[in-house]
């Protein structure tokens, strides 16, 4: 029980690590290598204000989001829409989108580092444990796991039920034929990366309540991002959540039951196996 | 060559012969490379230790005047890289200075993996390296081999040994038993720790009940913290870096870890390991320590943060200026630039820096050097050494409040 939450809310964390993602490149089809970075920017907003003046992360992440999302669409008018619109097939936009958001990510780092500085930043924030079922786990991470459900829940809710969620899976889908039935398709990618923005900059937010960032840990994040999107299958939401509960209780289950020192291995290996078994994914569409 | 560029090198000559006879006044400056990490893994820790020491140090040598080479005071300029935690680019950086930079000498870079790796370079080029951050068992090899490489924050057998010493004293007074729970990060720094750290726990009769590592940037410690309580150990020792060291302190106080004796080692000694913990880094061993109550230190510190606007840590930062002193006092010592008549007088002096007097063994090493500190009063306090003045004694931890 208590590796089946523990490894939940580790699950969580993943999931807002990941989820901006692959909003990102589901939908919007750009494969944002600068998305860490976008995540370590949220983290050290949440740090400076609650430094500065005693406010809550929980309560910074409202005004993060919207910042994000800004700054986000403005990253896609500016430096990605001249890819999509010279792109003349999904490959050749993948490969541009990563060169160019590649080049971001330096930009990125070199603008926090002489913005923040490259200290590490760490403050200690619900640092204190809470009781479920009998055994202690951190009330920071317990809140981040309660604000991932809300943020996951909202998104698979307004993705399924909302005429612009709807939209915004077709144009997942099938970009070409999104157009046919009047939707307009480069609003809704703007609309889709930036929204990506804002959920990984409140995911940054949130886990910067519990973990060490500095300006250049951005790298790590993207990748086991990455590599959480591509397991539950690219552009679906709840392939996102499920692969990373998954690798939460898997990480947690081997550390645990087995060795600490094993967690990477395992992880990898269940990557790998998903990838043999399922190559589009756990809940992934099979390209033709 | 047409008219005017002959009027123009009439006028550079003009300029020239201006310029050397003012040169009593202001001579050209001394050219400083310095290669470490602004981005990359180790980037947080360099930007705390190395970069703010090559400011301050730049800063009060060219206050003073400059250097004194043999008679003329020579300002210092420095010529920054960032090497992106990426041995690699550490080799080409330094290249980069000696060949096309060409300067006078270059402060040895930050770690022990680029300082090693960064050695054949400096050794070819005939630049002198007193590293400051490089803590290696391997010393004894590496000054054979780089005979111009120096070392001054001791060896992974001494910083073990430290915590060893330290619980020892600790059981010697009753306050502690004989089960230590023991964890390190599985990366070159931790495997090696832990590896000369189980034999010498075994030899003092300490048990160690738990025994475990974890990759780097594991992001949820809770795990490991959970285990090393279950096995009720009276002391924890992590062979730790940055994000863990935080990442362990945190579930150790939310799972209330309460040994009376708790270790972690890199970046303790960070001030912010102290701003993020408050009250409850109280009582917390880690690696490293400063003689906190000297008054050199604290007229180290308090420079430090006038000049770079943050605080040094307590261990490395001092060292790491200490090593630029060294070099300072070498070229003023020598009287000349020349690299060799330099390293010459670095093997054969000792010296009179911020964290005390360095002085070098027969493998060119710093021996006695700060193991373990502890947060006493909102210092990091060295606890022990291996010879150095100034330890205070070592508390027992109560509790995380």
């Amino acid at each position: 029980m208590d590796i089946l939450i523990t490894g939940l809310v580790l699950g969580g964390t993943y999931a807002l690590i990941a989820m901006g993602l692959n909003l990102q490149y589901g939908m919007a089809r750009i494969m944002n290598l600068a998305n860490g970075e976008m995540l370590v920017a949220g983290g050290f907003a949440a740090f400076w204000v609650y430094t500065a003046g005693q406010v809550s992360p929980l309560l910074t992440v409202f005004l993060v989001a919207p910042v994000a999302f800004v700054a986000n669409w403005l990253i896609y008018v500016i430096f990605l829409r001249p890819l999509v619109k010279r792109a003349k097939s999904r490959g050749q936009l993948e490969v541009d989108s990563i060169l160019a958001t590649f080049g971001l990510s330096f930009v990125a780092v070199g603008l926090m580092l002489a913005v923040f500085g490259g200290d590490y930043f760490k403050y200690s924030y619900l640092a204190r444990p809470v009781t479920i079922l009998g055994d202690t786990y951190g009330a920071n991470r317990v809140a981040a796991f309660v604000a991932a459900v809300i943020i996951c829940g909202a998104l698979y809710l307004w993705l399924n039920h909302s005429r612009a969620g709807m939209s915004i899976r077709a144009i997942a889908v099938a970009p070409e034929s999104a157009r046919l039935v009047g939707i307009d398709v480069p609003r809704l990618a703007a609309l889709a990366f930036a929204l990506g923005g804002a959920v990984t900059a409140a995911g940054g937010a949130l886990i910067s309540m519990y973990l060490t960032l500095d300006a250049s840990t951005g790298v790590m994040f993207t990748l086991k991002a990455l590599v959480i999107v591509i397991m539950g299958g690219v552009g679906d939401v709840r392939g996102t959540i499920v692969a990373a509960l998954l690798l939460g209780v898997l990480e947690t289950f081997v550390a645990t039951v087995f060795d600490p020192g094993l967690t990477l291995a395992a992880a990898y290996l269940l990557f790998v196996l998903i990838l043999l078994l399922r190559p589009q994914g756990l809940f992934g569409r099979r390209q033709t | 060559m047409n008219r005017r560029s002959l009027m123009k090198l009439a006028a550079t000559a003009a300029l020239a012969t201006g310029m050397t006879t003012g040169a009593a006044l202001a001579a050209d400056p001394l050219k400083i490379g310095a290669v470490a990490p602004k981005t990359g893994p180790l980037a947080g820790g360099a930007v705390v230790t190395f970069w703010p020491n090559v400011k301050l140090w730049a800063h009060d040598v060219n206050a003073r005047g400059g250097i004194d080479v043999g008679g003329e005071k020579r300002m210092v300029e420095i010529i920054e890289y960032d090497d992106q935690t990426n041995p690699g680019e550490t080799i080409k950086a330094v290249q980069r200075l000696a060949t096309q930079d060409e300067v006078d000498f270059i402060l040895a870079p930050y770690s022990t993996g680029l300082n090693i790796a960064a050695a054949p370079i400096f050794a070819r080029y005939g630049y002198p390296m007193v590293t400051h951050t490089a803590i290696s068992d391997q010393i004894e090899e590496l000054s054979d081999k780089f005979p111009n490489m120096y070392f001054t924050l001791g060896g992974a057998t001494g910083l073990a040994g430290g915590v060893v010493e330290v619980l020892s004293d600790l059981r010697a007074r009753g306050e502690i038993g004989n089960k230590v729970a023991m964890v390190n990060v599985a990366d070159a720094f931790g495997i090696e720790l832990a590896e000369v750290a189980r034999p010498q726990f075994a030899a003092a009769g300490f048990d160690i009940v738990y025994d475990s590592s974890y990759p780097l940037g594991t992001q949820d410690l809770s795990p490991i913290v959970k285990g090393a309580k279950a096995s009720q150990p009276d002391a924890f020792v992590a062979w730790s870096y940055p994000p863990d060291t935080f990442g362990l302190t945190e579930q150790a106080k939310i799972e209330g870890l309460n040994v009376k004796a708790f270790y972690t080692a890199v970046a303790t000694a960070f001030p912010v390991y102290a701003a993020a913990n408050g009250a409850a880094a109280e009582g917390v061993l880690g690696a490293g320590g400063v003689h906190a109550d000297g008054a050199a230190f604290q007229e180290y510190a308090k420079r430090h943060e006038e000049v770079t606007g943050a605080k040094p840590d307590f261990w490395a930062s001092g060292m790491a200026y200490a090593s630029f002193e060294i070099l300072e006092q070498a070229i003023e010592g020598a009287g000349t630039v020349d690299r060799a008549a330099v390293s010459e007088y670095i093997a054969n002096n000792s010296f009179e820096t911020v964290m005390g007097t360095i002085s070098w063994d027969e493998n060119n090493n710093n021996a006695s050097y700060w193991t373990v500190g502890q947060w006493q009063d909102g210092l990091f306090k060295g606890v022990a050494s291996t010879g150095r003045e100034g330890a205070v004694a070592v508390q027992v931890k109560t509790g995380w409040e």
